[in-house]
């Protein structure tokens, strides 16, 4: 299989984007993204959309965005995985490149979520997971089926609400200096714990935002990457797994065993040891979709032991400076999360830690060269993890 | 005012102020107080009511009418919710499902799906049964705070109202 680098990367600012459409938004990304690659709308060989959609009136929007940048007439397709959407979007351009059936290739995740109301947003995230046999009979949200893991990790291993809410305080405390993130402001323990329950024990502070982003990279095989920069991004490994449909199906609320596997398998091919991967890593940008999420990640990754994910926020050793610093950005809790882009957001991010490009105060020391990004989709119900290196894979 | 009420004041004061624009400048534009960029208040609203197959798997809603919880059974698993094929390829054959469970883990759910905002706050559960199978149900409990991972919880036939269909819930003993 041939290599596959970053060769661009593009951003949109993230949070209630009223004053865009669909494909506005995803130009802001896509321009910056060709632009920081130096190549043109002409030079994509493949164009590949991440959008969950259903709150946002464009049912193709592949086509729609792609007319918009320039890019009709070029091979495309639209990927969803959920929550999971942008990293699928990017392992399918990957595993084009690799394959050798394109040389360079474009890969949008957007997400408009806004353009419906709140409770419509509600209705359609908690439709994900099994519509007939959970939702429509018991109601379920988006928080509600990650409460159920919240509740059961709390009851096994004594974390409490307050530790669940340090999470929350992390990610908004780096999110206060990314000028991209829907929520650029810090907040308490006492924040959290005074905000509203959504799903009991999950508060209104202890979950990501209805946002609209868009973010974009620009991929390429080596020997084309070789010739645009000297500063391609690897992508190294990716790993991949699934879980049942039906949360009742699952024999623990844990752990996200989805989450776990594609971890292990991508440990597997860039050859990190499972028993302490944070020693070859610099940063992660991790699935923190509600707190409980992050502390479920840091156990599923092998950051932390089992029952001790918790603890390691409580000693902070997951801000700068610490085991591993995780989700510098602000994560999906305080940058937002617009399903499709999230993905391709934290590929972003890590290529532009990597290259020591993010602001001052949220910025990784690069040691080993790798960053990860661990990507859920539903509740657990996809899982992508991808490692990002600075030195080209073996 | 229930969440269902708050939601459909907050369309009417939409919907109104876009008839108002109409009249003034002849477009659907709303304006948000916040950024004040322009929208158009969408003129086509989709009805969206599915028609789901249920006729493989109609014995299960015809033994909810005389009280019980069916399952399916293949070779190598109790399959719940029931399954019409089984992927180890065995025969399903329709077992009836225990009524014994143990509560594994709950929420409460507080901010509703529109659909769901007519009700007033409820519990979903999921118990793992006698025979190994989970269930996710609401859980019929006016005390949140009594639950507990292990609290013995009983699969019973029920009636939804206010739609007034059969369904099933767990009852904490």
């Amino acid at each position: 299989m041939r290599k596959v680098a970053i060769v661009g990367t593009g951003h949109s600012r993230f949070g209630v984007r009223y004053d865009v459409s669909l494909p506005e938004l995803a130009y802001e990304a896509v321009k910056e993204a060709l632009k920081e690659a130096g190549v043109e709308p002409k030079d994509v060989e493949l164009s590949v959309v991440g959008n969950a959609g259903g709150w946002s009136s464009e049912p193709l929007p592949a086509v729609v965005v792609n007319e918009y940048c320039g890019l009709s007439g070029k091979p495309t397709f639209r990927v969803e995985a959920a929550c999971a959407t942008g990293s699928a979007a990017l392992k399918a351009a990957h595993d084009a490149i690799a394959a050798g059936e394109a040389d360079l290739a474009l890969v949008v995740g957007v997400e408009k979520m806004n353009e419906s109301p709140t409770p419509t947003v509600v209705e359609f995230i908690g439709r994900a997971g099994n519509y007939f046999w959970e939702f429509e009979n018991f109601g379920l949200t988006f928080p509600g089926y990650y409460a159920l893991y919240a509740t059961s990790y709390m009851f096994t291993y004594g974390a409490r609400e307050e530790d669940l809410c340090q999470a929350a305080v992390k990610n908004h405390y780096y999110a206060s200096m990314n000028p991209k993130a829907h929520f650029p402001r810090r907040i308490s323990v006492e924040d959290c714990m005074k905000s509203r329950y959504v799903a009991w024990p999950i508060k209104l502070l202890d979950s990501s935002p209805i946002t609209d982003g868009a973010a974009a990279v620009v991929l390429a095989s080596e020997e084309v990457a070789r010739k645009l920069t000297d500063s391609p991004v690897w992508i190294e490994a990716i790993g991949a797994a699934s879980d049942t449909s039906n949360i009742s199906k699952r024999n623990t609320y844990l752990s996200l065993p989805a989450a776990r596997e594609a971890a292990l398998m991508a440990y597997k091919k860039a050859k990190i040891d499972p028993e302490s991967p944070a020693k070859a890593l610099d940063l992660a940008e991790v699935h923190d979709c509600f707190t409980i999420a992050e502390v479920l990640a840091y156990e599923d990754l092998g950051f932390a032991r089992r029952g001790e994910g918790y603890k390691l926020l409580k000693e902070g050793q997951t801000y700068i400076g610490g085991v591993i610093p995780v989700n510098l950005s602000g994560g999906l809790k305080a940058k937002g999360h617009p399903i499709g882009a999230t993905g391709v957001s934290m590929a972003v991010e890590i290529a532009r830690q990597l290259l020591g490009r993010t602001e001052e105060g949220r910025r990784a020391a690069i040691r080993n060269g790798r960053g990860l990004a661990h990507n859920v989709g539903g509740t657990g119900h996809y899982a992508y993890v991808t490692i990002y290196s600075l030195s080209k894979p073996r | 005012m229930s969440q269902r009420a708050e939601i459909e004041a907050w369309f009417r004061k939409m919907e109104e102020f876009a008839e108002e624009m109409k009249r003034s400048v002849g477009i659907p534009a709303i304006i948000d107080p916040r950024t004040g960029a322009t929208m158009w208040y969408d003129q086509r609203e989709l009805k969206l009511r599915y028609m789901l197959s249920i006729e493989r798997v109609r014995r299960f809603f015809e033994a909810l009418g005389e009280g019980k919880v069916l399952a399916t059974k293949c070779k190598e698993a109790v399959m719940f919710p029931p399954q019409a094929d089984c992927p180890d390829g065995s025969m399903p054959e329709w077992v009836e499902m225990p009524s014994e469970g143990e509560l594994v883990t709950w929420t409460v759910i507080n901010v509703k799906p529109y659909t769901f905002s007519h009700y007033e706050d409820y519990v979903v559960g999921v118990a793992r049964m006698s025979n190994g199978a989970n269930v996710l149900a609401w859980v019929r409990t006016r005390d949140p705070a009594s639950l507990r991972p292990g609290t013995k919880v009983r699969l019973k036939v029920v009636r939804r109202e206010p739609e007034g269909y059969l369904t099933y819930e767990l009852e904490p003993e």
